[in-house]
């Protein structure tokens, strides 16, 4: 008896050292993880890079600037592609941003029965799972013929404003803007529904318990607190759209020009690239690389501010549980 | 408008034979949340004037009687209710009864600090600005914030956020942002539970000089928080016989009367497992 060890009063004893082990492999393989993708990430830019240095000694600066493209002068600039670029992200950003942020209200504030809420969540979000080529030709078939009318009369009644001051002939940048920003929708609308879903519910009931209707709760409390995670989820929807290849490329027009006429064609820089790679000779890659690097540069500097206001909203939101 | 609303509660008062001076006649018959039956048979008359408290063991019903009062539990789902809450001489539960009015009348202190994520000025401001209010909004932020014992702790930062102040001074600033408007009733679930003795002290002197203007109903577990500023006092209890947890009320009473002389024998029970 006098040898055992004193017995513990106590349930709780340190962890044993195969818990502290699995603690400690887990963390390193979720290290592991972590810097994977950094590693990637600086692979890839790496290989586009160096693809892409001759064309870069070769054009420095003005390639950015130029407005042609012309593979057989062998002269390269991307100046309308970054410029269309640009304005559709833009134009799908201010449509897309606010039917997002309109759905994610409906479908957080208990406007619908808890069941269909969940529902129509879900089917907003599979609007991210179509491909990008079926947005593509439900652009040419449904959108284009659809446009033409009131863009025929916007043209004929306010083609003073630059922006209506051409006819719409198909593929232009209205209705690539338009499909962009459905394609769009669906990032905002979860993003910011997430950070107005965590917007806790006890500051709701304090606008209500002060005399504040719906609307007022809504806009005076709830858009307010979810504000950074809201703005986080449309900067990384225009990330998304800088991107977009496919559907552009079926709808923009591929017009190496640029004007801030919503129905004249236009062109982007990922749209550029799916149309040029095909048939592009030795010079001409490289040219491409180095429209492919101004892009992913564009893309990375959106989301990484993106990124920087989604952990400000987290941050901000700290106090609160 | 206050006269008005006096005869009306008054004619009302007496029709229900529960006595003059009577703002709010609360009788809840039976409330649900969802299947579950929370409280029965509790009713309490908030007179004009004074301060009403509700005591008794946790979880049976004093928030849950309390947020009935300015219809705070429409919010939640699978709420139900039978009885009635007469305010002004009318139902508040009536269907042309728009329940953002009446919270606009009675306002309410929640049993957890929320105060919103925005500066402490603009958490007071909030609804002054809700009711359009014409005057000097910085002279009532400071009257408010005075009022509820933090003035002096936030006058150099009322751009700081709500959520940067302690426990209890979250808990005071929100006193503050529901007495900003000057509410006809205010009702305070826990007010000091945060709060060291000299800052419940501070709300206890707010709460008696507030009962000259206004109407308080406070759930509070401080049994001596109640003797010294209650007028009323109702005692709730939970009744497990019937296989739920239903609460219900025990007594009601001037407070002297029923500290000094319950006549229920759970409630000389309680307050003695309390004091002694
Ligand atoms: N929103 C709700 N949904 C379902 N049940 C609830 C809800 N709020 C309270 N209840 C239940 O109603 C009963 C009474 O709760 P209430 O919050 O009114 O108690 P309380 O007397 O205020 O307790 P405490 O002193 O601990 O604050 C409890 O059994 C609780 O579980
Ligand atoms: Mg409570």
């Amino acid at each position: 008896m006098s040898s055992a060890p004193p017995r513990a009063v106590t349930i709780s004893r340190p962890p044993s050292a195969r818990e502290i082990f699995v603690n400690r492999a887990f963390r390193g393989l979720t290290h592991v993880f972590a810097w994977a993708t950094i590693v990637l990430l600086a692979y890839i830019l790496f290989e586009i890079g160096s693809l892409a240095v001759p064309a870069m000694n070769e054009y420095g600066a003005d390639f950015v600037t130029g407005t042609t493209w012309d593979a057989n002068r062998e002269e390269f600039g991307v100046l309308p592609e970054i410029m269309g670029t640009l304005y559709t992200s833009l134009i799908a950003l201010v449509i897309g941003g606010a039917l997002g942020v309109a759905v994610a209200i409906v479908l957080s504030q208990g406007f619908l029965p808890p069941v269909l809420e969940h529902l129509m969540k879900n089917i907003v979000e599979l609007l991210a799972a179509i491909p990008s080529v079926v947005y593509g030709l439900w652009g040419i078939f449904v959108v284009i013929p659809t446009v033409r009318g009131p863009a025929e009369w916007l043209h004929e009644h306010l083609g003073f404003l630059p922006f209506f001051d051409t006819r719409l002939s198909g593929p232009g940048i209205l209705p690539a803007s338009l499909v962009l920003s459905i394609m769009v929708l669906p990032t905002v609308a979860a993003i910011s529904r997430e950070a107005m879903v965590a917007v806790p519910h006890k500051l709701r009931e304090a606008a209500f318990g002060l005399g504040a209707t719906r609307w007022e709760t809504i806009l005076g409390v709830v858009l307010p607190t979810a504000s950074a995670g809201i703005f986080g989820a449309v900067v990384l929807a225009f990330g998304r759209a800088l991107g977009e290849t496919m559907a552009l490329a079926m709808l923009v027009g591929n017009a190496n020009v640029f004007g801030w006429s919503l129905f004249s064609p236009g062109n982007t820089l990922a749209s550029l690239l799916a149309n040029h790679f095909p048939e592009a000779g030795r010079v001409e890659v490289g040219a491409l690389m180095y429209a492919a690097l101004v892009l992913t540069a564009i893309t990375l500097i959106v989301n990484v501010i993106g990124s920087l206001i989604m952990i400000r909203a987290s941050s901000k939101m700290q106090g609160l549980r | 408008m206050v006269s008005a609303t006096a005869t009306a509660t008054n004619g009302n008062g007496h029709e229900n034979g529960v006595g003059d001076g009577v703002v709010i006649d609360c009788r809840i018959e039976n409330l649900y949340y969802g299947d579950f039956h929370a409280v029965r048979d509790t009713h309490v008359p908030i007179r004009k004037g004074t301060i009403t408290a509700f005591i008794g063991p946790s979880g049976c019903g004093k928030s849950t009687a309390l947020r009935c009062v300015n219809r705070m539990n429409d919010l939640v789902r699978g709420f139900r209710f039978s009885g009635h809450v007469h305010f002004r001489g009318q139902d508040i539960y009536g269907r042309s009864i728009d329940p953002v009015a009446v919270r606009r009348s009675i306002g309410m202190v929640f049993q957890q600090p929320n105060p919103f994520a925005m500066s402490i000025y603009r958490n007071v401001a909030f609804g002054l600005r809700l009711n359009r209010f014409k005057g000097d909004v910085d002279e009532q932020v400071e009257r408010a914030l005075r009022g509820a014992a933090l003035w002096d702790e936030v006058k150099d930062k009322l751009s700081a956020s709500g959520l940067s102040l302690s426990g209890g001074q979250q808990q005071r600033l929100c006193i503050a942002r529901a007495i900003a408007t000057e509410p006809e009733v205010l009702l305070m679930d826990e007010p000091c539970s945060a709060l060291d003795p000299i800052a419940t002290r501070r709300i206890e002197e707010l709460m008696l000089e507030l009962k000259e203007r206004f109407t308080i109903a406070i759930v509070t577990h401080n049994l001596q928080q109640a003797a010294r500023v209650a007028d009323w006092t109702g005692f709730m209890m939970v009744d497990t016989s019937r296989g739920g947890r239903t609460g219900y009320l025990v007594e009601f009473e001037e407070t002297k009367k029923l500290f000094d002389e319950p006549a229920e024998d759970l409630t000389r029970e309680y307050l003695q497992g309390e004091f002694s």
